[in-house]
């Protein structure tokens, strides 16, 4: 059973559709690899058995009739930020403890009316605040990919059995596994950790400023952030409603264009969704890149990063160049002022929409002798560390007398940093390759990165200019470093030409392989 | 620019939170340590650019102004912590 798990959604989509395998035998086979691997890893919070098994039936009944969805009998893990009907949707937050929302997000909906069955909710930061999977309530997600080293080992002189060989002792190397627990990015820690480890088929993560495509890059998956406007926002928890945008966390890349295309839509309840038709994604892959520009931000290349890191680019920019592409050096002046900005405007929009958390309406309640005291105790008790951190600083810079000089300032750079973008494309640049993060997974409870705040922020510095100008982003999975870890390369398009993003990681992937984590959990 | 502790406490209450001593005193580090590093915005130059206002250019929808939802007040109140006769239930307000 277990095989079953490790299909590609591609891959299960025929065997569905041929009948070889049922909804239900895909749907039991996560379900049991989630109930053994989710007291390690913890990357569902809420799993929705009973719902799945539902879901999967009906899937069946309608595969029977030949009637099946673009996703029919595919089980997916949603992260907990979206609104599922009745289902634990609390942004891993305690001040939401309980809300089960009566309605179901635009996105989720699109998932089921193509015939997906869910999983459950998956963990993630909370608010979807972090970059290393943290700050939940529900404490830290483990990344299955572990660190290892080469050893040489001196092999034995062996007898195997009777007319078995006889080896004379000899050397050779093996990789052994190191103990220590690694982050696997964050926000949208749980998806991408599900994903790697095999517990969903594919999942739904968001990205604000780097929240699919880091931890994407830390745990061997593909990640895409799609166009601002491409996926409704509609029942999706709000963290910076000018920058948040949903998309997929997959195995490979083609999965990930199936998945967008059903997350996608047109949405009137989501006045910033776009009127725009959604492409047929999975149709782009396999075509060929040659002529294609790809642009190479001289920007990225920053102080301190790790040699494997520039390594994976040079290797990236070769193998787009063996495919025919025009390697061209470009500049993006502003890229340095682009995570500086981010922690100005997305904290203002945080603290802003976290308003509505105030024990009125929804979740926690702690009592106060009047209504501004239960407000201050409920929000003190409901709120973690680093989401009351970006409320303060969003309080503040939208404070009377600090607006000017800090979130207007802010907005001006964002016109800038977009600009930059938009003056590179004009130049008849197709896509921008750059790494997706200046470093590989890290260890739960880092002591660097908890100790000063704008260490973690760091982690977003090649993300978060795409958040910033609007832009589709993809991380696709190009290599391990020299401790055995997975490291991802970002590709960065046009507003609204995902199709070229997935055309391109398609070469990367074809190129690089795939990786999984070996199994130790 | 940097906050001293009170205008951490000012801040706090601004936004509804309750601290303690001891978490102001943090805070105030913290908050320093973010503010020094969006200071850099400041080299900038930013004349005649015009703040973003959206992402991507588009026009605000219209639709018709028309009643399309409602009448699900058991719904909205569902997850309330205190509710009765499906009102929000909060302490005293007015005397």
């Amino acid at each position: 059973m277990s095989d079953l798990t490790h299909l590609t959604i591609s891959e299960a989509r025929a065997k569905l559709r041929g009948k070889e395998i049922s909804a239900a035998e895909i749907t039991e086979a996560y379900l049991s690899a989630i109930e053994s691997a989710n007291p390690v890893l913890n990357a569902y919070v809420a799993v929705t058995a009973d719902k799945a098994r539902e879901m999967a039936k009906a899937s069946d009944a309608r595969l029977g009739k030949g009637e099946g969805g673009a996703l029919e009998g595919i089980p997916l893990g949603i992260k907990d930020l979206f609104a599922t009907e009745g289902v634990h949707t609390q942004a891993c937050s305690h001040v939401l403890d309980d809300f089960k929302p009566r309605y179901e997000s635009t996105v989720t909906a699109n998932l089921w009316a193509d015939g997906a069955v869910m999983l459950g909710k998956l963990n993630m930061d909370e608010f979807a605040m972090g970059s290393s999977n943290e700050t939940s309530y529900y404490g830290p997600v483990i990344n299955p990919w572990r660190r290892s080293r080469l050893d040489t080992v001196v092999m034995p002189t062996t007898h195997q059995g009777d007319g078995g060989f006889v080896s004379a002792g000899g050397t050779k190397t093996a990789r052994t596994l190191d103990n220590a627990q690694l982050v696997p990015g964050g926000s949208s820690g749980g998806s991408a950790s599900a994903v790697a480890a095999f517990l969903c088929a594919g999942a739904t993560a968001t990205d604000t400023g780097g929240s699919i495509r880091q931890p994407a890059a830390f745990t061997g998956t593909v990640g895409i952030k799609p166009t601002y406007g491409r996926c409704s926002r509609w029942g999706v928890v709000a963290f910076a409603s000018s920058l948040d945008q949903a998309g997929p966390i997959a195995r490979d890349v083609r999965d990930a264009a199936i998945l967008l295309k059903s997350m996608a839509s047109s949405d009137p309840k989501d006045t910033t969704s776009v009127d725009r038709p959604v492409p047929d994604y999975e149709a782009v892959i396999g075509k060929p890149i040659k002529g294609m520009k790809v642009g190479i931000p001289k920007e990225y290349r920053v102080d301190g990063m790790p040699e494997d890191i520039e390594a994976l680019w040079q290797k990236g920019i070769a193998w787009l160049k063996d495919a025919g592409a025009e390697i061209v050096d470009i500049s993006l002046p502003h890229t340095k002022y682009a995570l500086p900005a981010y922690y100005i405007v997305a904290p203002a929009e945080a603290s802003s929409n976290l308003a509505r958390y105030d024990g009125v309406r929804y979740g926690l309640r702690v009592p106060g002798k009047d209504i501004v005291e239960m407000y201050e105790k409920t929000r003190a008790a409901g709120f973690g560390r680093e989401v009351k951190r970006r409320i303060m600083i969003g309080t503040y810079v939208l404070s009377a007398g600090y607006y000017d000089a800090y979130y207007l300032q802010a907005q001006k750079v964002r016109t800038l940093i977009k600009r930059d973008f938009e003056n590179v494309f004009a130049a008849g640049v197709d896509v921008i390759l750059t790494p997706a993060t200046p470093s590989a997974a890290f260890g739960v409870a880092d002591e660097d990165m908890n100790s000063d705040p704008v260490k973690m922020y760091l982690n977003d510095i090649f993300t978060v200019t795409v958040n910033m100008a609007g832009l589709p982003g993809i991380s696709v999975p190009a290599g391990l470093d020299g401790k055995g870890l997975p490291l991802g390369l970002q590709l960065i398009g046009r507003p609204f030409d995902e199709e070229t993003l997935f055309q391109t990681a398609h070469v990367i992937e074809q190129a690089a392989g795939k990786f999984q984590p070996e199994k130790w959990w | 620019m940097s906050v001293d502790l009170q205008t951490v406490k000012r801040v706090a209450h601004l936004a509804r939170i309750a601290v303690s001593e001891e978490d102001a005193e943090r805070m105030t580090g913290e908050l320093n340590t973010i503010l020094g590093f969006v200071e850099q915005l400041n080299e900038v130059d930013v004349s005649g650019v015009e703040p973003m206002t959206s992402v991507t250019p588009m026009e605000m929808k219209e639709r018709q102004d028309v009643v399309t939802d409602g009448s699900k007040a058991a719904d909205i109140v569902a997850n309330a912590p205190a509710t009765e006769e499906n009102f929000f239930l909060v302490p005293k307000v007015v005397e």
